[in-house]
């Protein structure tokens, strides 16, 4: 599904070149929850970002789903971005003034699709948000916010969920249930790339990597 | 979901910012159409007043005209167009020309299409003994007026002597005891008297007048006058009498005119004179109303470029500010798979929307501001049926350029939302 080679990223910053990636090699296939985790800083974000078309990598190479997405124009890697990959993010990034259901329906900006509202409802039911679909981010709980920013990533069917630390801002029971979600996607054949720094959300990997100053441990 | 809703979401979430935005495209685009409307009420108002000051004049000339008109009819002709060899010193000593020129001059001058005289009469005159009443007396023979055919026909301003008859002066007729439809004889030939004149204090007193022909022939002068008597038309105005001399010169060139009656002539220079000093005040008034215009041109040349510019600047402010606002958003939509065009699509839609959302508010603010203050101001009531600017023109410029001028001054904040970096966002902000 998404397979890095020899990936390498820096950037040039005011106190000189900060190398946030170097020589990074994985892959990671349907039905893989590979965690990779490790300390803030250590260039977790910048993995995931580049694992997403965007961020281009200094040296290395990338594919994802067959394709590497640096090679394409800009126009085809946002297509590629939006029919492949899924984003879950630790601050949730919701749209302040969309309701639940509105920002599920977001996904559907990038790729059209007549059943869109079908599916979003059917994302509302799964996700346990049927009293809340009609309410706008400030009004839900920090779960119900994860829980919809999850069933934006999964409108369009991708076969790649990146998600950034997606229990950092929840308690026990919310990340219990957040887990529970990405596990049963990639036992239905969905592939998971998830980083984090919690030590504890390796267990529900496939697989865990460990990352420290921009490589791979172990 | 589509951009539309998207953006239609976001203004009723962003009220204020947007409606900022609209309240100024609808100060740019009202200060812009308030000028247009202003300057436009400007024109009507001097339009009307010089319409009325030319009413006046005309009332005023047509016064004057008629008065003058009157007094020279009431004078008498005063054109005397009289042979080319004939000595003014014996004409103005005799009151009659003693050389002749043919009685078909007058054919000629009524045929021509001369304008600057009219009621042209042809007479024959001498000063001679009335053999039968031993006594001297002015012999005129005169016909009717000839009129020229190419004018409206006016009536005579005197009545022909009928052939056979006479008319007598004052001092004749009462002297000889003599009254209407007596006969009398003159120079052997018989004629019945036709008319008795009132006294009239001059030579006329001391005149008979018979038809033309008969005195050509008592006088042995046969299709002979010795003037011809005509009327100086208004129309020649204060250059009467040389025009009317170089237009009969042409006509009949073997001829000299003079003219008479100077209180009339006086009169008509002075009516040419009130006219002149009308037209001239109104032509003052004209350049008086063209400076004001041009000064309050100048004044909105200089005055809306700078609201619409300072506008313009407050849109680029306000657009900045919504994508700052927005940049989260902006990051997420550009993750999830939302090409940078479809961001800029959706921020020029807002600017646009914006543009003519605040120009159609600009045109009603800025043509009703203009109508009421504006014509106040010049005590006027107008309404926009009575400008000739276009109304379509008006919308569009209002609304068009309205438009315009919110998706100008926003392009630098669309240009920095389009290509604003997903990765920098989300990473910075996870």
């Amino acid at each position: 599904m998404i397979e890095f080679k020899k990936v390498s990223k820096w950037f040039n910053g005011t106190q000189g070149k900060v190398t946030a990636l170097q020589g990074i090699s994985f892959s990671v296939g349907p039905g893989e929850l590979l965690v990779v985790r490790g300390p803030s800083g250590c260039g977790k974000t910048t993995l995931l970002m580049t694992a997403g078309g965007l961020l281009r990598p200094n040296e290395g190479q990338l594919n994802l789903d067959g394709q590497d997405p640096y090679a394409l124009s800009p126009e085809m890697r946002s297509r590629l971005r939006a029919r492949t990959v899924g984003f879950v993010f630790q601050q949730f990034h919701l749209i302040p003034y969309l309701t639940v259901r509105q920002n599920i329906l977001t996904g559907s900006l990038a790729v059209p699709q007549k059943e869109a509202s079908e599916k979003a409802h059917q994302l509302i039911n799964r996700f346990g948000l049927q009293d809340r679909a009609d309410h706008v981010p400030s009004k839900l709980s920090t779960g119900e916010r994860q829980r919809t920013a999850l069933a934006r990533a999964l409108l369009n069917e991708p076969k790649l969920i990146l998600a950034d630390e997606p229990t950092g801002n929840l308690d026990e029971d919310n990340a219990q249930t957040v887990f529970g979600y990405l596990s049963q996607y990639v036992s239905d054949g969905g592939c998971v790339l998830l980083v984090t720094h919690d030590a504890r959300a390796a267990a529900h990997g496939t697989r865990a990597l460990r990352m420290s100053k921009g490589r791979l441990v172990d | 979901m589509t951009i539309w809703n998207l953006l239609i979401r976001e203004i009723l979430h962003r009220k204020l910012n947007f409606a900022l935005g609209v309240l100024s495209v609808m100060v740019a685009s009202g200060s812009l159409i308030g000028s247009i409307t202003l300057l436009r009420i400007h024109d009507i108002h001097t339009d009307r007043l010089l319409e009325q000051k030319h009413a006046e004049l005309e009332q005023r000339m047509a016064q004057l005209k008629d008065d003058t008109r009157k007094a020279m009819l009431k004078l008498g002709f005063n054109v005397v167009i009289l042979p080319e060899d004939q000595n003014l010193s014996d004409w103005y000593a005799e009151d009659y020309a003693s050389k002749y020129m043919p009685e078909e001059y007058v054919h000629k001058l009524a045929d021509s299409g001369i304008v600057t005289v009219r009621h042209f009469l042809p007479s024959l005159q001498q000063k001679i003994e009335w053999p039968e009443q031993k006594r001297k007396i002015i012999l005129v023979g005169a016909r009717g007026e000839v009129p020229n055919l190419h004018k409206n026909p006016v009536k005579p301003m005197v009545q022909p002597v009928p052939p056979g008859t006479i008319s007598l002066g004052y001092e004749l007729h009462r002297s000889l005891g003599i009254k209407v439809g007596d006969t009398v004889e003159l120079m052997g030939k018989t004629f019945e008297v036709n008319d008795c004149h009132k006294e009239r204090g001059n030579k006329d007193d001391i005149t008979a007048w018979i038809y033309l022909a008969e005195a050509q022939e008592l006088l042995d002068k046969p299709g002979q006058i010795n003037a011809i008597l005509a009327l100086e038309c208004m129309c020649a105005g204060h250059e009467g009498l040389p025009l009317i001399r170089k237009e009969i010169a042409e006509i009949l060139p073997g001829t000299q005119v003079i003219e008479r009656g100077s209180r009339v002539i006086a009169r008509a220079e002075a009516r040419t004179k009130v006219e002149e000093q009308a037209r001239l005040s109104i032509e003052k008034e004209k350049i008086a109303r063209d400076e004001l215009r041009a000064v309050r041109e100048r004044l909105a040349s200089i005055m809306t470029p700078v609201v619409v510019t300072a506008c313009a600047v407050w849109i680029a402010v306000l657009g900045f500010t919504n994508v700052r606002a927005r940049r989260e958003e902006i990051g997420i939509l550009r993750a999830i798979g939302v090409r940078s065009r479809e961001v800029m699509v959706m921020f020029v839609s807002r600017h646009i929307l914006l543009g003519v959302l605040g120009g159609a508010l600009g045109f009603v603010a800025g043509v009703l501001a203009a109508t009421y203050f504006g014509a106040a101001h010049e005590g006027l009531q107008v309404r926009m049926t009575d400008m000739d600017v276009s109304l379509a023109d008006l919308i569009f410029i209002a609304i068009g350029g309205a438009a315009a001028l919110a998706v100008i001054a926003g392009w630098i904040p669309t240009m920095v939302a389009a290509r604003q970096d997903p990765a920098d966002v989300l990473r910075n902000d996870n």
